[in-house]
């Protein structure tokens, strides 16, 4: 394949990882963003989302679709719930103090990876996709005879990558109507802004706290019911999803949603397009670098007004 | 009896106990408490930032990495006898926790748990990448041959745990000591309340550069140790996993206690051991240590001593 087919497919590859981590991390942005606390275990609700779904669609016959339209309603249901009773059991007991809850929630991390361990088992486990037919793209030549649409070898997609940014971007905008035009999305705004003053004006702080935990991880386990048809389940798959969500909710601004979501598609397009053509190592070791000398060197600029 | 002289009993009373156990436990539990020693110095040096300093890193397994690859590297690719290389191993740590301090104290608070982690991270994907030359994560051996100093084969079993001993020993009272000073108390005095001791005159930036380079160096000294004593050099031991332990031994053991670290590594070390005998998820323990410690006894074993018992305790 010549050069410009070769990163046309690149930047498709990359537009996947884009639409799934915007999902992810915009899980972990409003955590942070409302809550003021950092969630480690955030990749472990991906990761569980991924295997949940595993186990909904091996339990469920008949065509893969039923299986899969069942595993993305309930698993990320079910993360959510797990969320909220983590929320309560500790999160909320140690009063939401920031490195408290950085240690709490890399305990989370373990346990909820080595019970995965326990007894989902160490293998990766395939998700049938519900549909997958492969379509070839087309490619402008320019030949003697002027421009020309060709079909070169081996570029081509299939209808389900196609169908995941189709249904992120789709999840996304449900989820920026929940933010601005709903009274729920109206009470978090409110608490993000000022969590003492929504107390006072009657808003159950607490409760709010719960839902918010349980809808970042509602996020992350979507968007791996979403990958999982493409990349398998495995008990480690959410070190990966957990650092580039960091990477992205930090340079896009701690907190601010559509800052995440535009660092989502610059580091999914671009990690996607360097792991092609250099080494998908070199493309990390950039981007935590990156995240590192960003933090270093602008740190209130990314995390709003500075601390004390 | 003073404090300091009760104080100063006591750690000598632990080196001494700790001479005599190897006479008495079996070969497998020795050995096991020369590696327990060595990575006590490395929570040691994690005491420092964090039990002293109220710094709390998630970055430290580089600085352990840097002491392991400074070592373990020049032996392999420069040929370096064992006592030069200890050496490098050392300054590469230095070397590396006062760039990685002078950038990261920058922040504060949750953004340098974040950086040092990034950091941390950006250091194994290194090591992984120079695969070449590190041979990444299946790592490398270090033969026997080179592990000889002054003729001593720190490859059999009684020199290593001395080894092991002596060098747990020089950090032990090192600290001990420099916990006494006043630049250990104006460390204290930093992790209480910053601010006050800003007005009272204190240049908080440099105190906190000397405790992240002091931490660090440490750390690396424990990595190269390990590296000498125990034979091996792998990416392993800089993942995230091994910056979260020392947090871990120490949270468990005390954190700000000179005696802590230890008794938080030998308590998690046979707590994984045995429970790693019947699961290979292990690090479930770990997890669920961490959680219940920060939820029910954030300062750890030494700390219920000293509140109920002994509120000398160093």
């Amino acid at each position: 394949m010549e050069f410009g087919p070769y990163l046309f497919i690149a930047s498709l590859e990359g537009a996947i990882t884009a639409a799934v981590l915007a999902l992810t991390a915009v899980g972990l942005s409003i955590v942070f963003g409302i809550m003021r606390v950092v969630n480690v275990a955030h990749g472990e609700f991906f990761m569980l989302g991924a295997v949940i779904a595993w186990w909904i669609t091996s339990l469920v016959g008949g065509h893969p679709a039923y299986g899969f339209v069942a595993a993305l309603i309930i698993a990320p249901i079910l993360v959510g719930i797990l969320a909220i009773v983590c929320d309560h059991l500790v999160l909320r007991r140690i009063n939401y103090d920031p490195e408290r809850t950085i240690v709490a929630t890399i305990g989370l991390l373990y346990v909820i990876q080595q019970t995965t361990l326990m007894t989902f088992g160490p293998e990766a486990r395939p998700v049938e996709a519900p549909f997958n037919k492969r379509i070839a793209l087309p490619w402008f030549e320019h030949t003697e005879q002027g421009f020309a649409l060709t079909w070169p070898w081996g570029l081509s997609t299939t209808t389900y990558k196609l169908a995941v940014i189709g249904a992120a971007v789709f999840i996304l905008i449900l989820l920026w109507v929940l933010m601005t035009r709903t009274k729920f999305g109206l009470i978090m705004r409110a608490t993000q802004l000022d969590s003492e003053m929504a107390q006072a004006h009657g808003i159950p702080v607490n409760r709010v706290y719960a839902m918010v935990f349980g809808l970042g991880a509602g996020l992350a386990a979507l968007g791996a019911v979403l990958i999982v048809p493409i990349q398998q389940a495995h008990y480690l798959m959410g070190g990966d999803p957990l650092l580039l969500s960091f990477i992205v909710v930090i340079i896009g601004g701690l907190g601010s949603v559509v800052g995440t979501i535009v660092a989502a598609l610059f580091i999914g397009m671009s990690d996607g397009i360097i792991s092609v053509f250099f080494s998908p190592t070199l493309a990390k070791i950039i981007a935590t670098l990156a995240v590192a000398f960003v933090l270093v060197f602008r740190p209130q600029g990314l995390f709003g007004k500075p601390e004390r | 009896m003073s404090t300091s002289l009760k104080s100063f009993l006591l750690h000598v009373f632990v080196l001494c106990l700790l001479a005599v156990l190897y006479f008495v436990v079996s070969e497998y539990h020795s050995g096991n408490l020369a590696r327990i020693l060595v990575m006590a110095v490395y929570a040691m040096g994690y005491n420092v930032l964090f039990g002293y300093t109220g710094l709390l890193s998630l970055g430290h397994a580089l600085f352990f990495a840097s002491g392991m690859y400074g070592l373990g590297l020049s032996i392999e690719h420069l040929g370096l006898s064992a006592a030069p290389a200890l050496v490098v191993g050392f300054i590469s740590a230095f070397i590396v926790a006062a760039v990685i301090g002078f950038l990261a104290l920058r922040t504060s608070g949750v953004a340098f748990m974040i950086v040092t982690l990034m950091f941390a991270q950006a250091g194994y994907l290194t090591i992984l990448l120079a695969g070449k030359y590190t041979r990444g994560d299946e790592g490398f051996v270090i033969q026997q041959g080179d592990r000889v100093i002054a003729g001593i084969d720190l490859s059999q079993a009684d020199n290593r745990y001395f080894a092991a001993l002596l060098l747990f020993g020089v950090c032990f009272l090192f600290i001990a000591w420099l916990v006494q000073t006043r630049f250990g108390k104006t460390l204290v005095a930093i992790r209480e309340n910053p601010e006050r001791a800003r007005m009272l005159g204190y240049d908080i930036q440099r105190h906190k550069l000397l405790a992240v380079i002091i931490s660090g160096t440490l750390a690396g000294a424990a990595g190269a140790a390990y590296a000498l004593l125990f034979g091996y050099a792998g990416a392993t031991f800089s993942t995230v996993q091994y910056s979260i332990y020392p947090l871990l031994w120490v949270l468990l053991g005390g954190a700000g206690t000179t005696i802590g670290p230890l008794i938080g590594t030998v308590f998690m070390t046979y707590l994984i051991d045995i429970s790693s005998e019947y699961t290979s998820a292990y690090m479930l323990i770990a997890g669920l240590a961490l959680i219940l410690l920060t939820l029910f006894a954030p300062h750890g074993f030494a700390g219920l001593i000293r509140k109920k018992l002994f509120s000398w305790l160093p």
